[in-house]
C-alpha cells in the first residue's frame, strides 16, 4: 500500500523576471519499505518536489499551484500548520545534502538530536531530557558514532564530514519516521565516506522498514539502492519505472542521454605519451603551509604538510590522472608544479629547466608554456571583464598577437572551445556553468601551452555537461599536442580520461601506474578501498558490489 | 576564558597608557595658559596658581607626576571649580550618566531587537517596511534634533512630561532616555534584521523546521543566537556612542551628569577636568569594547574552543 | 566564417544601474543629492537674500511670501541661511569622506594584498584605534586647537577611515584567493597588472556603497559638534549650528528649529536610501536570479 501518493503537483516560483515552473504536474507514489530515487540535473525540480511536501520552501517566491500529496490518506499540501508540525515530527524526516551547514553550529548535537522528543507537538508524547538522551545515545551508537555518550555534548564543528552526516541520519530517525527523504546525502562527501553512508542508510531502512525517497543527480549512486527510479528534467517527469527497467530497458531520450553521460570504462583514445621524453620532473617536492589554527605549539603541528616529499614524472603527450580525496594535497601539488604555491623543498623541472627558485620575472616565459584550468567556473573568470577581454589578455601580454590581429585570434579560440563568436562581448554572468568552463579552457589554451593542469574541471558541472567538457578536453589535447595533469576526486572520470594514474593521500603518493593495470590489480590497501567504493551505474553489478562489502 | 580575558585586559594597558600620554601632551600644547582668559589676575597670583598646579615644573616632570597620580586613581584638582577635585566631580556625575545610559540602552535594545527580529520574520511585508522606515527616520533624526522636538511636542505643546532635570520630578527621566536611545534603537533594529535574515536563510534553520519544531522555537532557540551576534559586537561601540550622546542630551535637558560637565569643561578650558574626564571615559569605553568583544566570542562555540585551545 | 553579429553583454555596472533605477527610494535619494550639490555650488547666485542681510523691521517672522522659510531673530532670511549652512555641511561631508577614503583604501589594500606579518601589524593598529573613543578625542582637539574647520575635516576623516580599511582589506583578501586572480598569476601577469585589472575593479562596489554611507555619518558628526558649539563657528554657518540657534528660541519661533532640522534629516535620508539602494544593486548575491 502506498504511504505517499503525489498527484499532479505543481510548484511555481514567482520571481521578478516572471514565473518559473519549478515542478510542473508531477505524480508518483512510494510504498512502505520501498526506496524511490528521484534523479535529475540541477534545476530539474527534484528537491523542490520533496521540500514542497513538508512545506519547507520559502514562500514567496514559491507557490504550490495545484495537486495533492496524500500521506496515509491525508493531504500534506492543504493541512494546517499544527498538523504539518506533527507530520514533520513523527512521520516524515529529511536528511539534507550538506551536513556542515545543516546542523546548527551554536548548539550541541545532543541538544539538536533530542529536540523533536522534548518539544513534541503532542503533549502526551513529550519525553524528559533524560529519557530523550537515552534514546539519542542509543541511536548514535546505531549509526556508528563511537563514544556516543561523550560525543553527545559536542558541537558540530568537532565532527568530520562523514560523522556529521551520521549525526544527521540519527536526527532524522529519532522519531521513527515512516518516510525518509534523503536529499543528495552523499554529494558533499568523499567517495569512501559516501560508500559507508549509503550502506548505513540502506541498512537502517531495512531494519526499520521505512519508505525512502532518495534524491540524487548521480544515477550510479541510486542503481544499487533504489527499487523505483523517477527521472526529472525542467520540472517534469521524463521517465519512471522499476530500477532495472530504467537502466536496462530505457525508453526516454533524456534518460538515455543521462546514462550515456556517465563516464564509464577505459580511455578510448590511444596513449600518445612519448616515454623517452620527460616533460615534467618532480623530485622530493615538499609544500608546507604554516598552520593557521596553531592550537598547540608543538613543532610537529606548526606546519600543514600539504605535499610531503613527492617525486614523479610526466611524459610529453601523456594525460596523467591525479586522484585523491579532500585534503590529500592533490590541488596543492598541481599548484606547486606550476609555481603558484610557494614550495618548501625539492625541485620541479620543465623540459629539463628547473623552475623552483626562479623569480617571478624569470618565470614569465615559462608561464606561457604551462597553464591551468580551475574547478569553479563561477570564480575562475573575472566578473567585470568580457569574454573578449578575458581571452585577449594572455595573447597580448605574452606578445602572441598584435592589436590588429587579436580579434581574429580570439574568434579562433571561441571556435576551438565550441562557443559562438557572437557572444564575445558578453560578461561571465551571462553564461551557463558549462559555457563558462569553455571560456576558462579557452584562456588556458590561448598561449599555446605545452602543459596544462586541470584541477577538478568538471566536478561543479551537471553530468551531461560534464561529458561534453571531458570530450572537449580530450579533443583539444589531441589537436594541440598537449600534455595534461588531470586532478579529480572522481575515479570514473579519471579512468575515462587518463593514460596513467597517480593516487595521493595525506600529501604522499600512495600508488601510481598505467590506468588499466592499476584498475585491474591495485596493490595498496588504500587504492583497493578507493576502487571498491566507486558506485556503478548498473543495478545488478551494484547490488552485488554492495552485498560484498 | 579567564586567562583570555586577563590577557586581553593586559593588552589594553599600553592602549590606555597611550591615551593618557596623548591627551596629556595635547592639553599641555594648547595655545595660551589655563588662566590667560582672566585678564584681571595679577602676575603674582598667576605664579601662585601655577605653583599650586605644578605648572612651573618642566613638562615631562609634570607628565610623570600626573601619570603617577592617575595610576593611583587621582586626577588632581579642577582648575575652575575651586576647591573641588576632578574625582569628586566625576563621582557626582557618574551615577546620573550611568543611569541615563542604562535606560537609553534598555530602550535601544528592547525596541531595536523587537523591531528588527519582527521585520526579519516577515521580510517585504508591512511588518518589515513599517519598523524599517521607522528605523531609517530614527537614524536620520539625530538626538540633538529629536530632543528639542520631543520637548516642543510633549513638554511644551501637550505639557505631558517635564523637560529638564533628573530625578527631581516624576517622569523627568522619560524624555532624555528616549532621546538618547532612539538612534541606537534604530541602528540595532537594522543590525538585528540583517543578522536574522542572514541566519534564517541558513540550512540549519530549514533542518530545525523539518524536525517539526514550532516557529517560535525555531526563532528563539535556533536563530536568535547567531542573528544577534552582530548586535552584541555592536554593544561596545554603542556604549561609546551613548556616552558621547549624553553630552548633547544632558545639555538639552539640563541634567547634571558627566556629559554636561565635559562640555562645560571644554568651554571653560578647565584643563585638568577635561584631561581627567577624557582618561576616565576612555578607560570606560575601552573596557566596554573589550567586554562586548569577549561576549560575542563567547557566544560562538567554535571561537570559544579555539580560545580554550590556545591557553 | 562570416562575422556574426556580436551581441553586446550587460556588464555588472550596467546591471547594477538597471536595478538601481528600479528602486524608487534610491532614485529619490540620488535626485535629492544632485539637487543639494547643485544648490550648494550655486548658492551665492541663487540665494534670495544676502547671507548677513538683516531686515530689522521683520524680526523673527513666520514663513511668508517674501521669506519662504521665515526669518530669524535678526531678521535674516532662513532659506538663505539654510542654503549657506548646507554648503558647509556638505563640504565637510565630502572632504572628510575623501580623507577617509584615501587613507582607508591605501591602508586596507596594502594590508590585504601583501598579507602575512605586515597585514597582521597593520590590522592590529586598526583594532587598537577602533577601541579608542574618538568622539571624545575630536572634542578635545577642538578645545585645544580652537575650532578650525580644516582640523575638523582631518579629525573626522581620521576616524572614519578605519572601517573603510577593514572593508577594503577583506575584499582584497577574498579576491586574492579567487581563481581568476590565480589564473592571472599563472599567466605570469605582473602584480601591478593584476591589481589594476583584476583587483581594483572588483573592490569598487563595496567601496562606493560604503562611501555613500560614510558621507551622512560624517555630516551627522559635524552637526553634532556644531550643535555643542565645538564645530563650525560663526560667522560660518552649518545646519548643526542653525539647529542649535533654533533650540534656543523654539518655544516662540519653532520654524527656526524645524526648517534646518528638515534640511539635515532629508539629506541624511536621501544619502542613506541611496547607499542602501546601491548596496542592493551592487550585491553580487542579488544579481544571479
Amino acid at each position: 500500500m502506498a504511504i505517499l501518493e503525489v498527484n499532479g503537483l505543481k510548484v511555481y516560483f514567482h520571481t521578478r523576471n516572471g514565473v518559473v515552473k519549478a515542478v510542473d504536474d508531477v505524480s508518483f507514489s512510494v510504498d512502505r519499505g520501498e526506496t524511490l530515487a528521484i534523479v535529475g540535473e540541477s534545476g530539474s525540480g527534484k528537491s523542490v518536489t520533496c521540500y514542497s511536501l513538508l512545506n519547507l520552501l520559502p514562500k514567496p517566491p514559491a507557490r504550490i499551484e495545484g495537486g495533492t500529496a496524500l500521506f496515509d490518506g491525508k493531504d500534506l499540501l492543504t493541512c494546517s500548520a499544527a498538523e504539518m508540525r506533527k507530520h514533520r515530527c513523527d512521520d516524515i524526516a529529511v536528511i539534507f545534502q550538506d551536513p556542515m551547514t545543516s546542523l546548527n553550529p551554536f548548539l550541541t548535537i545532543g541538544e539538536q538530536l533530542i529536540e523533536p522528543l522534548i518539544y513534541h507537538p503532542d503533549r502526551s508524547q513529550i519525553q524528559t531530557r533524560v529519557e530523550a538522551k537515552r534514546t539519542a545515545v542509543a541511536l548514535l551508537d546505531e549509526v556508528g558514532i563511537i563514544d556516543s555518550q561523550a560525543r553527545f555534548d559536542c558541537y558540530p564543528h568537532e565532527f568530520s564530514g562523514g560523522m556529521r552526516q551520521r549525526v544527521m541520519i540519527a536526527m532524522a530517525l529519532i522519531t521513527d519516521p515512516k518516510l525518509l527523504i534523503c536529499d543528495e546525502p552523499t554529494t558533499a562527501l568523499d567517495v569512501t565516506i559516501q560508500a559507508q553512508i549509503l550502506l548505513l542508510i540502506k541498512k537502517l531502512q531495512e531494519t526499520r522498514n521505512v519508505a525512502v525517497i532518495f534524491i540524487s543527480h548521480d544515477l550510479g549512486v541510486v542503481a544499487g539502492i533504489a527499487d523505483k527510479v523517477l527521472v526529472m528534467c525542467d520540472g517534469t517527469i521524463r521517465e519512471t519505472g522499476d530500477t532495472d527497467d530504467i537502466f536496462y530497458r530505457t525508453q526516454n531520450d533524456y534518460t538515455k542521454k543521462l546514462l550515456a553521460a556517465i563516464p564509464e570504462g577505459a580511455k578510448t583514445l590511444p596513449n600518445r605519451a612519448k616515454s623517452d621524453e620527460t616533460l615534467i620532473e618532480v623530485t622530493h617536492l615538499k609544500t608546507y603551509f604554516r598552520n593557521q589554527l596553531n592550537t598547540n605549539k608543538s613543532k610537529e603541528n606548526r606546519f600543514v604538510k600539504a605535499v610531503d616529499d613527492v617525486s614523479m614524472e610526466i611524459a610529453r603527450g601523456e594525460i596523467l590522472g591525479l586522484v585523491g580525496e579532500s585534503g590529500s594535497g592533490k590541488s596543492t601539488l598541481g599548484r606547486s608544479i606550476l609555481q603558484l604555491a610557494p614550495t618548501t623543498e625539492g625541485s620541479v623541472k620543465f623540459s629539463g629547466q628547473t623552475l623552483t627558485g626562479l623569480t617571478a620575472k624569470q618565470l614569465v616565459p615559462w608561464r606561457r608554456k604551462m597553464q591551468m584550468i580551475f574547478q569553479d567556473p563561477y570564480a575562475s573568470l573575472n566578473p567585470r571583464m568580457t569574454v573578449f577581454e578575458t581571452l585577449s589578455e594572455p595573447l597580448l601580454y605574452h606578445g602572441l598577437a598584435t592589436k590588429k590581429n587579436i580579434a581574429n585570434q580570439v574568434r579562433q579560440l571561441m571556435d576551438d572551445v565550441g562557443l559562438s563568436q557572437a557572444q564575445l562581448r558578453k560578461y561571465p554572468h551571462e553564461f551557463s556553468g558549462g559555457q563558462r568552463q569553455r571560456i576558462a579552457i579557452g584562456r588556458a589554451i590561448a598561449t599555446k601551452p605545452e602543459f596544462i593542469i586541470a584541477d577538478e574541471p568538471v566536478s561543479a558541472l551537471d553530468v551531461t555537461i560534464q561529458a561534453q567538457i571531458l570530450d572537449l578536453i580530450l579533443e583539444l589535447v589531441e589537436r594541440h599536442n598537449l600534455t595534461m595533469m588531470f586532478i579529480s576526486h572522481d575515479l570514473s572520470v579519471v579512468r575515462y580520461i587518463s593514460d596513467r594514474v597517480v593516487i595521493m593521500n595525506r600529501g604522499v603518493i600512495v600508488e601510481q601506474g598505467n590506468t588499466e593495470t592499476l584498475w585491474a590489480a591495485p596493490k595498496e590497501g588504500y587504492t583497493k578501498e578507493l576502487l571498491a567504493a566507486i558506485p556503478l551505474a548498473d543495478p545488478a553489478a551494484e547490488r552485488k558490489r554492495i552485498a560484498n562489502i | 576564558m579567564y586567562r583570555f580575558a586577563i590577557s586581553r585586559l593586559l593588552q589594553a594597558i599600553p592602549v590606555l597608557l597611550m591615551v593618557v600620554t596623548v591627551t596629556f601632551f595635547l592639553v599641555h600644547s594648547a595655545p595660551g595658559g589655563p588662566f590667560s582668559a582672566d585678564k584681571a589676575v595679577p602676575p603674582e597670583v598667576i605664579k601662585a596658581l601655577e605653583e599650586q598646579y605644578n605648572l612651573n615644573q618642566p613638562v615631562w616632570q609634570q607628565y610623570l607626576s600626573y601619570l603617577g597620580d592617575v595610576v593611583q586613581g587621582d586626577f588632581g584638582p579642577s582648575f575652575k571649580y575651586s576647591g573641588r577635585t576632578v574625582n569628586e566631580l566625576i563621582a557626582a556625575g557618574l551615577p546620573i550618566t550611568a543611569e541615563l545610559a542604562f535606560y537609553a540602552m534598555l530602550v535601544a535594545l528592547s525596541v531595536g531587537i523587537t523591531a528588527g527580529v519582527g521585520a526579519a520574520m516577515r521580510p517585504n511585508t508591512m511588518q518589515d517596511y513599517l519598523p524599517m522606515t521607522g528605523a531609517m527616520i530614527g537614524i536620520c533624526m539625530p538626538s540633538f534634533l529629536l530632543g528639542p522636538l520631543l520637548v516642543l511636542v510633549f513638554g511644551i505643546h501637550l505639557d505631558w512630561l517635564p523637560v529638564s532635570g533628573w530625578g527631581d520630578i516624576p517622569g523627568d527621566k522619560i524624555l532624555p532616555s528616549i532621546t538618547l536611545g532612539t538612534g541606537y534603537a534604530a541602528y540595532i533594529a537594522r543590525l538585528s534584521r540583517g543578522g536574522m535574515l542572514e541566519v534564517l536563510s541558513q540550512d540549519y534553520i530549514r533542518t530545525a523546521r523539518a524536525k517539526g519544531l514550532s516557529e517560535r522555537l525555531v526563532i528563539i532557540k535556533h536563530a536568535l543566537r547567531g542573528g544577534l551576534i552582530p548586535v552584541v559586537a555592536f554593544l561596545g561601540p554603542a556604549f561609546a556612542g551613548l556616552l558621547a550622546g549624553s553630552f548633547v542630551v544632558e545639555t538639552i535637558f539640563q541634567i547634571p551628569g558627566l556629559g554636561r560637565f565635559y562640555v562645560q569643561a571644554a568651554f571653560n578650558r578647565d584643563y585638568t577636568l577635561i584631561l581627567g574626564m577624557t582618561i576616565f571615559l576612555s578607560t570606560l569605553i575601552i573596557l566596554f569594547n573589550l567586554l562586548s568583544d569577549m561576549l560575542a566570542i563567547w557566544l560562538n562555540p567554535k571561537l570559544r574552543q579555539e580560545i580554550r585551545g590556545t591557553n | 566564417m562570416a562575422d556574426a553579429i556580436e551581441e553586446h553583454g550587460t556588464s555588472l555596472w550596467k546591471d547594477a544601474w538597471i536595478k538601481l533605477s528600479k528602486n524608487r527610494l534610491a532614485l529619490f535619494g540620488l535626485a535629492v543629492l544632485i539637487m543639494l550639490i547643485l544648490t550648494s555650488l550655486l548658492t551665492p547666485l541663487i540665494a534670495p537674500y544676502g547671507y548677513e542681510t538683516q531686515d530689522l523691521d521683520m524680526g523673527a517672522t513666520a514663513p511668508s511670501l517674501q521669506h519662504w522659510l521665515g526669518t530669524d531673530i535678526f531678521g535674516r532670511d532662513m532659506l538663505t541661511r539654510i542654503m549657506y549652512g548646507g554648503r558647509v555641511s556638505l563640504m565637510v561631508g565630502f572632504i572628510a569622506t575623501a580623507v577617509a577614503l584615501v587613507i582607508g583604501i591605501s591602508w586596507g589594500a596594502i594590508a590585504g594584498f601583501f598579507g602575512g606579518r605586515l597585514d597582521a601589524i597593520m590590522m592590529r593598529i586598526v583594532d587598537v584605534l577602533y577601541a579608542l573613543p574618538f568622539m571624545i578625542f575630536i572634542i578635545l582637539l577642538m578645545v585645544v586647537f580652537g575650532r578650525n574647520i580644516l582640523l575638523l575635516f582631518l579629525a573626522i576623516g581620521a576616524v572614519e577611515w578605519l572601517t573603510m580599511a577593514r572593508i577594503v582589506r577583506s575584499q582584497v583578501m577574498a579576491l586574492r584567493n579567487q581563481e581568476f586572480v590565480e589564473a592571472a598569476n599563472s599567466l605570469g601577469l605582473s602584480e601591478w597588472t593584476i591589481i589594476r585589472r583584476h583587483i581594483i575593479p572588483n573592490t569598487l562596489g563595496p567601496v562606493i556603497v560604503y562611501t555613500t554611507l560614510t558621507i551622512p555619518s560624517v555630516m551627522l558628526l559635524e552637526a553634532f559638534l556644531s550643535f555643542l558649539g565645538l564645530g563650525i563657528q560663526p560667522p560660518e554657518s552649518s545646519w548643526g549650528l542653525l539647529i542649535n540657534y533654533g533650540v534656543e528660541t523654539m518655544e516662540e519661533f519653532p520654524w527656526l528649529l524645524i526648517f534646518p532640522g528638515i534640511a539635515l534629516s532629508l539629506t541624511l535620508f536621501a544619502l542613506n536610501f541611496l547607499g542602501d539602494g546601491l548596496r542592493d544593486a551592487l550585491d553580487p548575491r542579488t544579481s544571479k536570479d
